[in-house]
């Protein structure tokens, strides 16, 4: 069985948000909730580096730990999904996810929470495959069609990976082989010599 | 000449490279350097939670990895859903061991007749509606820590989602309600409460009602109820400020912030409904005669000589009763 992970390369990643757009789209995901989101740490100064990051499908989920009503499952492929019907929206998951994957679209009057909303890893919910009501849900379900998430699938740099985790770690492994373990595949030195 | 010139231009181009160098890993750390990983650079920032930048709004996520969740997730989990079922556990247990060996605390000379106004419908109203919201806030924040070891197993996901729904509504509406009625009763009963020094003597005395003591005196409110005052009054205020903290997630607080609140309010909480208990058993089966004050709003002139008694002679002074 296959072990469904993300991976992004920080080398190649270009903050261009093409996975965010992606992502957006293909779910329709309402205006102000990021299922995905690139952060870019010393953007601007040299050797800025970007990440995409979403839902990264905990092994040992921390909101599958601290949800009240236990509403999260992890599928065979190790995919970590919940069901909006059980969902009460307290924001305990938002509080205990590292990445800042659980948004909360619903919002009522007093900041009340609707039910939550994360990457699916494009596998949709608890409801039928590809069912219109799993689709106003959770969004599209390219895994059961076979697919793999949209916004690995549309990275212009193939910086962001998603897959089996034994073939992506083999690719990534490639990469470092042949580009080395300190890359500047800018060529910083090339393009401005002596450092000015 | 010419070669002393040669090696002027060596040390000068020396400390030029060396001052370039040394300037040039001070103001950027991500600076390739034949010692240290940029790479390793960039992920000891996001371990460390450093804030970067992003076109999303949401909160929290500048950062790309954050820590607070782990400390919060384990303390809510460890310690807090831990110790509060012992902690209940043990303070029901005590009161009934304590039930059991000193037993009701009687009236100790039978009932008179005459009964004398303790507390105003407006203070009973207050007290039993503050009451109704810490029941219902005690049931659901209850719910929210202990339902999914609990309720699930005997009621099943779905109905046990559907409970918590209405509940954590309910809680969320009675929080401000009950923040409201624990400022009330501070304004109605603070100067009653403030302590002074027959206060000391209650509590060496345990309220006379431990022991062949004598009663201790005591105005309107004794010791006793003076220390669960003071104690309502704290825990009311601590417990509903970072609930509403917590309650209305529009003021710009932050994912940390409402961490924090969170692990105080549920603390909180417990230990609240733990003394709670303590009130409720003296309140009711543990000493007699008292409860009617409360819920006819008046008391037997026996039960105030005995609890109160510098407000019962106060009292009868007023009402022209007959002191013996």
């Amino acid at each position: 069985m296959a072990r469904m992970k993300f991976l992004c390369d920080t080398e190649r990643c270009i903050e261009c948000n093409g996975c965010v757009t992606a992502c957006n789209n293909e779910h329709n995901v309402p205006w102000g909730v990021n299922r995905r989101h690139v952060v870019t740490l010393g953007d601007g100064r040299r050797g800025e580096k970007s990440v995409s990051v979403a839902c990264m499908h905990c092994t040992d989920a921390p909101c599958a730990a601290v949800c009240p009503v236990d509403c999260f499952y992890t599928t065979d492929d190790g995919i970590v999904l919940h069901d909006k019907d059980l969902c009460i929206g307290c924001g305990y998951c938002f509080y205990a996810c590292p990445f800042g994957a659980p948004q909360y679209p619903e919002q009522e009057a007093f900041g009340v929470r609707g039910k939550m909303d994360k990457c699916t890893f494009c596998a949709g919910g608890p409801l039928p495959d590809n069912s219109k009501e799993e689709f106003l849900k959770y969004g599209r379900n390219r895994i059961a069609e076979g697919k793999l998430p949209l916004c690995a699938e549309m990275c212009a740099t193939k910086a962001l990976l998603a897959g089996d985790g034994t073939i992506l770690s083999e690719i990534y492994r490639k990469r470092v082989m042949k580009r080395g373990g300190r890359p500047d595949p800018l060529g910083w030195q090339t393009a401005y010599p002596a450092g000015k | 000449m010419k070669r002393y010139w040669s090696i002027g231009m060596a040390i000068f181009a020396a400390a030029w490279l060396i001052a370039g160098w040394a300037g040039e890993a001070a103001c950027d750390s991500g600076a390739p350097s034949p010692s240290v990983n940029p790479r390793a650079n960039f992920w000891r920032a996001v371990r460390e939670g450093e804030a970067g930048t992003t076109t999303s709004a949401s909160e929290g996520h500048k950062v790309l990895i954050q820590n607070g969740g782990q400390n919060w997730r384990q303390i809510r989990n460890g310690p807090i859903a831990g110790i509060a079922p012992w902690l209940l556990a043990v303070v029901v247990f005590a009161i009934g061991v304590f039930f059991v060996i000193v037993g009701k605390d009687r009236l100790e000379e039978p009932r008179s007749g005459v009964t004398i106004p303790r507390f105003s419908l407006f203070e009973r109203i207050l007290h039993w509606s503050t009451a109704a919201l810490f029941i219902l806030l005690a049931l659901t924040g209850l719910s929210m820590l202990f339902g999914r070891a609990v309720l699930i197993p005997l009621i099943g996901l779905g109905a046990f989602a559907a409970y918590l729904q209405t509940g954590l509504l309910v809680h969320n509406f009675s929080g401000p309600l009950f923040l409201a009625g624990v400022l009330l009763e501070a304004i109605a009963w603070a100067k009653d409460n403030i302590p002074k020094r027959m206060d000391l003597v209650w509590f060496k005395n345990l309220g006379g009602i431990i022991g062949k003591g004598r009663r201790p005196h005591a105005e309107r409110v004794n010791g006793g109820e003076k220390a669960w005052f003071w104690f309502m009054l704290t825990a009311g205020l601590v417990s509903g400020c970072t609930g509403l903290i917590l309650d209305f997630p529009i003021f710009g607080q932050s994912r940390q912030t409402m961490q924090i609140a969170h692990i105080i309010h549920a603390a909180m909480g417990i230990l609240f409904l733990a003394a709670s208990f303590g009130h409720i058993y003296i309140g009711t089966i543990g000493a007699e005669g008292t409860f009617e004050g409360m819920w006819q709003g008046k008391v037997d002139k026996v039960w105030a000589k005995q609890h109160n008694d510098l407000w019962y002679e106060q009292k009868a002074k007023e009402l022209h009763l007959e002191t013996n």
